[in-house]
Parts: structure tokens; sequence; C-alpha cells
């Protein structure tokens, strides 16, 4: 039986990828909601509902980097120093949250740079994500070098446009809407009121964003386009944005109702639909129109040699995080015991 | 400056930052899981003090770990694009092997490490500290697997400019893999131990939380005595197998520029000269260079005469690192058997002057450590890969302003980032174990009392 190695391979990449986004989004969020309250003890129990599982949550975002670096070489080193200063701010921003988790706690009642330095990382962090997205379904202007690798010849700003500034807004908006239905499921009192508000508006932010970058996507392109548009492609993805447009339906009714559980599953299920757009928009190209996922593949052994380990490992992980979530599920409140 | 030189500033100056980080988070996992099994056996109430106070040095120090070494990982792509376009299909499996048997199980059982004591069973609570203290250990074996391949390569064939794997095994396991591998383990054993011991000795000192600091003496001297005199042995060992593999290095670190007639001296102090390829004002002993490289009086050593100047490692940098590293070696070994001695005569916290030296020496662990990796990296240059690619063909073609830029944020942000932690560090020393750390039945009794009396 042959293997098609680098198709299950972007699979696992694609996974952890989503996973991560799912994970430290709504963790991410929980920072970005920050200024919502001005409140320490408020702000204490947001911080709390995720200290125990950010860790693990931001560990996804070094899977992905390192399985497109084990499988996919070629994109990996062609994607990030196009990508240098999105990817280095991204790094910026999440230095300085992730210390905050800890920080914070050590300096009691004086928590106010360490809540910026949580509120900023977490915010320019994911404006970098939304922004690096967009950047990558714009494509790296790269050439042909003789070694049959490829070098970038764009400059250390090329990245920044008004495509990859409005997807940057938009993650934050989607992460943000993340963080407030997390905080609905998990805290009750004036703070779950308060996230129900914030995720009301975020929710139509949110739509809007979907729907131009779902608009202004094909619309840049026509090869993409004709992918969606196509006879009979549109019948056979028409269920990707007739579904998300009915989990935004669930998750408005969700949200009016003040359901606790129902906002954060349709949010997830919102990200999903987006997501699974994206790749069918993008398929099947590891650098969008440079390389396909083919031309990026390591040779099957080192693929090979990767997933013997993945195919073991990954269920145990997804094992234990859940365990790690149950452990510590329930509502997080006030004076909840920190280590 | 061009990129090159700033990209080798940027990742010297980031991966300096980080490796500090699981240095103590190594040290200390290992150091928890005793403290912790030792509690659950004797149930004795400072012993669980320690182990409280501990874990929040601990998870201060994981933080910091896994922001700056998530930076490291994105590095390697952004500033060394070249190099992990050669070598990508050989080191980016093993990274990845890093991230799914290592930083995973950390992430997932730190948590319940952290905020579980309430929540898990005491013996699930005991498994998952000693899960985050085996992570940390697998991931130590996966990068310094990679790290070793890099200065032995094996296991490999070019496929015109790209590397493909022969065999896996020759990989993982290349030539200097076991004795790097050991060689660190241990020096994140000795530099815990001291940093522990000098905490310890403060608080003695001082006279504040003197049992905690009484116990933590006691406890870090016990592993110092034995992880001390380890790490003599094996940086021999280690020596010697670079001393196979990369003459050159070994050449640097000894100051040996030209063959010697007849046995070689050991060369104290000098004042490497790359330019003029010498030494200036050498102190030597004769012989010892002979009988420390080649365990015998007579045997030859390597010199930097054989080795082409373009391909020498910076000299002076690598010599005197070394000095460093190998001078604060054998003043923890003199300082480790003070100890023993002292605690055969009951002195242990008795010994003011030997209290301070503990005191003083509680950072020189991470600078030995510091030094040890400088003179491993800057041995191995002007190679990335040793003998196979070069430093200046593994650099990205980044403009040079980016990197200059991104390499000022990291020196302020790390800078704004080690200032807190030392200042948090310290702190939490001066305040010692609180009453939180009392074990959970303390406190139900004291929150008892409390619903009683009110």
């Amino acid at each position: 039986m042959d293997l098609d190695l680098p198709l299950i391979w972007s699979a696992i990449i694609a996974l952890g990828v989503f996973m991560y986004v799912l994970l430290d989004g709504f963790d991410l969020g929980v920072g970005i909601l920050f200024p919502f309250t001005r409140d320490a003890g408020e702000r204490d129990v947001m911080m709390n509902t995720v200290a125990p599982v950010w860790d693990g949550n931001e560990t996804w975002l070094i899977l992905g980097g390192a399985s497109l670096l084990g499988a996919f070489p070629l994109a990996y080193s062609t994607l990030l120093p196009a990508l240098y200063l999105p990817v280095m701010v991204m790094l910026f921003g999440l230095v300085f949250r992730g210390v905050a988790f800890e920080f914070r706690f050590k300096t009691a009642g004086r928590h106010l740079w360490w809540d910026r330095a949580f509120f900023t990382g977490s915010l320019v962090a994911s404006f970098a994500q939304g922004a690096l997205l967009g950047a990558f379904i714009q494509g790296v202007a790269v050439e042909r070098v003789a070694d049959g690798g490829y070098r970038y010849t764009g400059g250390a700003f090329d990245w920044l446009t008004p495509f990859s500034v409005m997807t940057g807004v938009g993650l934050v908006c989607g992460y943000a809407l993340l963080g407030a239905t997390w905080l609905v499921w998990r805290t009750d009192g004036a703070l779950q009121q308060r996230a129900l508000s914030a995720a009301r508006g975020l929710t139509l932010a949110v739509l809007a964003f979907v729907a131009v970058v779902s608009l202004w996507t094909p619309w840049a392109n026509p090869p993409i386009a004709q992918r969606w548009f196509a006879w009979p492609n549109l019948v056979l993805l028409a269920p990707i944005p007739l579904a998300a447009l009915a989990a935004a339906l669930v998750l408005l009714r969700a949200l009016a109702r003040g359901w606790e559980r129902m906002p954060f599953l349709m949010t997830m299920a919102l990200f999903l639909l987006s997501y699974a757009g994206l790749a069918v928009s993008l398929w099947p190209f590891a650098v969008p129109r440079v390389m396909t996922i083919w031309d990026a593949a390591s040779p099957p052994e080192s693929q090979m040699f990767l997933l013997a380990g993945v195919a073991v490992l990954l269920p145990v992980i997804l094992a234990y995080t859940f365990y790690s979530y149950r452990v510590f599920r329930g509502k997080v409140r006030a004076g909840a015991g920190y280590h | 400056m061009d990129a090159l030189l700033l990209s080798r500033l940027q990742f010297a100056f980031t991966i300096g930052f980080h490796i500090l980080f699981p240095t103590l988070t190594i040290g200390l996992g290992l150091f928890l899981v005793v403290l912790e099994g030792l509690w659950l056996k004797r149930r004795d109430p400072g012993i669980y003090r320690m182990l409280r106070f501990w874990t929040r040095v601990f998870a201060l120090a994981f933080g910091v770990g896994v922001v700056s070494g998530l930076v490291l990982s994105y590095q390697l792509g952004t500033n060394w694009g070249r190099f992990t376009a050669v070598t990508g299909n050989v080191l980016g499996p093993l990274i990845s092997y890093e991230v799914v048997t290592a930083f995973f199980l950390e992430a997932g059982f730190l948590g319940i490490m952290l905020f579980g004591w309430n929540r898990v069973p005491p013996k699930i609570h005991y498994l998952s500290t000693i899960l985050v203290a085996v992570g940390t250990l697998i991931s130590t074996f996966w990068i310094l697997s990679a790290n070793s391949w890099m200065h032995t390569p094996a296991g490999f064939a070019m496929d015109g400019e790209r590397m493909v794997v022969t065999d896996w095994m020759a990989v993982v396991f290349n030539p200097s893999f076991p004795y790097r591998l050991a060689h660190m383990v241990v020096a994140t054993l000795v530099a815990t131990a001291f940093l522990v011991a000098g905490v310890g000795a403060w608080c003695v000192l001082r006279d504040r939380h003197r049992d905690f600091g009484r116990r933590s003496l006691s406890f870090a001297l016990g592993m110092a005595a034995v992880a001390a005199p380890l790490q003599v042995l094996v940086g021999d060992l280690h020596g010697l197998n670079t001393l196979e593999h990369q003459p050159a290095k070994v050449a640097a670190m000894e100051g040996h520029w030209n063959a010697h007639d007849g046995p070689a001296p050991f060369i104290l102090f000098a004042l490497p000269d790359q330019a003029a390829g010498r030494n200036r004002a050498e102190i030597a002993i004769p012989y010892a260079g002979s009988l420390i490289l080649t365990h015998s009086l007579s045997g030859a050593v390597p010199t930097l005469a054989a080795v082409a100047p373009q391909d020498r490692p910076p000299v002076a940098v690598v010599f005197w690192a070394f000095r460093l590293m190998v001078g604060l070696g054998l003043w923890f070994v003199v300082l480790a058997g003070i100890g023993l001695y002292a605690r055969r005569r009951y002195a242990l916290t008795q010994w003011r002057w030997y209290l301070r030296l503990l005191a003083g020496t509680a950072p020189l662990g991470f600078v030995a450590v510091l030094a040890g990796w400088v003179v491993t990296e800057a041995g191995r240059q002007p190679w990335l890969v040793y003998g196979h690619l070069r430093t200046a063909d593994g650099v990205s073609l980044v403009p040079a302003e980016s990197v200059a830029v991104t390499f000022g944020l990291f020196i302020l942000a790390y800078g704004v980032l080690l200032a807190a932690f030392l200042a948090f560090f310290l702190r939490m020393v001066a305040r010692g174990p609180g009453d939180a750390d009392d074990p959970p039945h303390f406190q139900n009794k004291a929150k008892a009392a409390v619903v009683e009396e009110g």
C-alpha cells in the first residue's frame, strides 16, 4: 500500500493549527477582554479559567511550526524569512503574555504592568497571527535559486496590506469572541453577564469579517473564485457557508437566551467552518501559488520516521489534554486557589 | 553589521537567555520528584513546605522557559532559513519529536502539578510531578540529539544541496550525543543544587525561615556531593570524545597553536592572538596537557596549525570560556567536599564563612552552563554542521535592518524579563514559605479554628 505521506502530513498540520487556533484562541481572547473590566478580582477569575491549560494550548503552535519544519522543510524555510517581522511581532506578544501568567500573581496588589503586558501581548499576538494568515493567503514573492530552494524577493513590510490588516483585526475579534463565550461558560455572576454582552457585539463583528474575507479572497484571486463558483463545486461546497450561517444564528439565539455552553460550542463551529473554507481556497498549496504540499515535502524516510511517532502519540496527547481539562472543569470563582 | 553577524548575535543572545531556564527546570523537576516522594512517605510538614516553595520557583522558571523556547523554534526559520532548508529533513523530525513526546507531556501535567493539589488524589498529583520531570528530560534528550548531530553529524547523505537521512539511529545516537546529554543533565543538577544550597545558606545566615533554610541546604548539598564530582568525570569523557571528533575545538580549548616537541604542557593562562596564530604571555604546566588529553605523559595533542586559518574557531573565546567553566566546576567540587566534611562534624549550619561562600555561589552554576555552552558552540565555528555547512551559508536572506531591530527588541524585552524574574525570585526567597505552604490538613485545622471562633 502506498501512503500519500504529504497528504497525511498536511492533515496532521491542519489539525495541529486548528487545535491551536481553538485553544490558544480562547485564552488569547481572555487576554484581549481584560480591559472590559477594571476589577482586579474579576481579572483574577478570568486568568484562573485559563491558567492551568494555557501552556498546553500554546504547545499546539510549536507543534505546527515543528511539523512544518519536519514534514515540509522547504515551505518552512521559504515562508519564515518572508514573514520575518510579523512572526517576530507575534513571538514578542506571546512572550509577554506568557510570562504574565506567573509574574502577575507574584505582584500582590500591583498588577497594573503585568495586566497591561497580558492584554497588550494577547492583542499583538492575535493581530500578528491574523496578519500572517492574510499575508499567507495573498502569497509571498519568492524566486527559485540555484540549489532548488527559494529566495524571498520582497521587502520587510510586504506582508502589511489592507487585506492582512483586516484579517488581523478579524482574528482579534474572533479570538475575543472565543474568549467571551468561554467566560460565559466558565464563570458566573457579573463577569458572566459582561462576557455575554461582549459576545453579542463580537459575534456581529466576526460575521462581518468572515463575510468580507469570503468575498474578497475569491474576488482578488480568480483561481479561488473558479474553485468555489464553478459547477458542480458550487453545490458541493455550499454546505460550508450555509452551515456557518446556521451556526451564527444558533450562536445569537444562545446568547440572547443566556445559554451557558452553547455559545462556546457554536463559536468553535464557526471557526471550524471558516477554517474549512480557507482550506478549500488554498488547497493544495503549502506556499500559495509557489509550491504544493508535494513540492514542499521532505523525503518519505523523514515523513515516515515522524509519522510513526505521531500516529501513536497524538491520541495519547489528546487523551491527557482532555483529562487535564476535566480536572479543572466547573465554574471558576473568586479566590479559587492559585498555587 | 551584516545580517549574518546580527543573526549570530541574536541567536546567541536568545538561546543564552533561554538555556538558563530549562537548566533550572530540569534540575528542579528532579528535585521536586524526590521531595514529593519523601513527603508522601514521611508526611513531614517541613518537606511539604520546601516542596511547595520550590514548585513556585519551578513555575516561574517554566513560564519564562516556555516562551523563550517558542521564540527559538521559530528563529530557526526566520533567521536560519537556508540552514533549515539544507538540514530540515534531518533536524525537523527530531524537533517535532521533542514537541510530541515532551512539550505536550510537560504542559498537560504542569497544570495539575501547580493547581491540582485539591482536585486530584495525592498519587495522581505525584504522577503529574513525575511526568513533568520526565518531560523535561525527554526534551533534553531530543534537543541535545539535534545539537550533537550538528557537532558530529552522522547517518545522512547529500541529495543535491539537501541532506537526506540514511540511518535514523545513527542520526539520533550520533557519536557525541551520549556524552553531551550526560554532561548537560548533570550540569542542571549541579547548577540547581548550588542555587538551592545558596538560598538555604542565605536563610540560615539571616536567621529567616531557619527550618526551611537548613533543610534546603542539607538536601542540596547532598545532591551536590554526588553531582559535582560526577560532572568532572563526565566532562573528561566528553572532552575525550570531542578530541576524537572535533580536534580543532580541543586545540582552541587548550590554546595549542603549534606542535610541541615532545610532551605537551597544559596552558593555564594565555592571551591567544588569532591573527598572529600564537599565544602571548603563556603560563603552562609541563606534561599536563598530554596527561589530561591522552591520559599519558607523552601523547601528542591536536594543534590549530593543522587547521586552515579560515576553518579555526575563535580561539580566545573558546579558550577563556573553557577556563571559566572548568574553574567553576572545580570550585563546586571543593564546596561539595567541604559540605560533606561539615556534615560529618554536624557543622553544616555553623560555619558562617562557608555559608557565605555558598550564598555567593548560588548563581555560578548558571554561569558555568553558559560558559560551557560558549565553549561547545563557539568551538564549532565556522561550521553550523561540522565539516558540512558553514555558518555563513545557513543564514536567511533577510534585511540586516529587520534583524537589527528585532535584536534590539530582544535585548530590551529579555532584559525586562530577566530583571522581573530575578526580582520575583529574590522576593520569594525573602518571604520564604508562607502559611499557604502548610500541609493541607494543617490548613484545614486553621480554617476549622477560625470557624469555631467565629
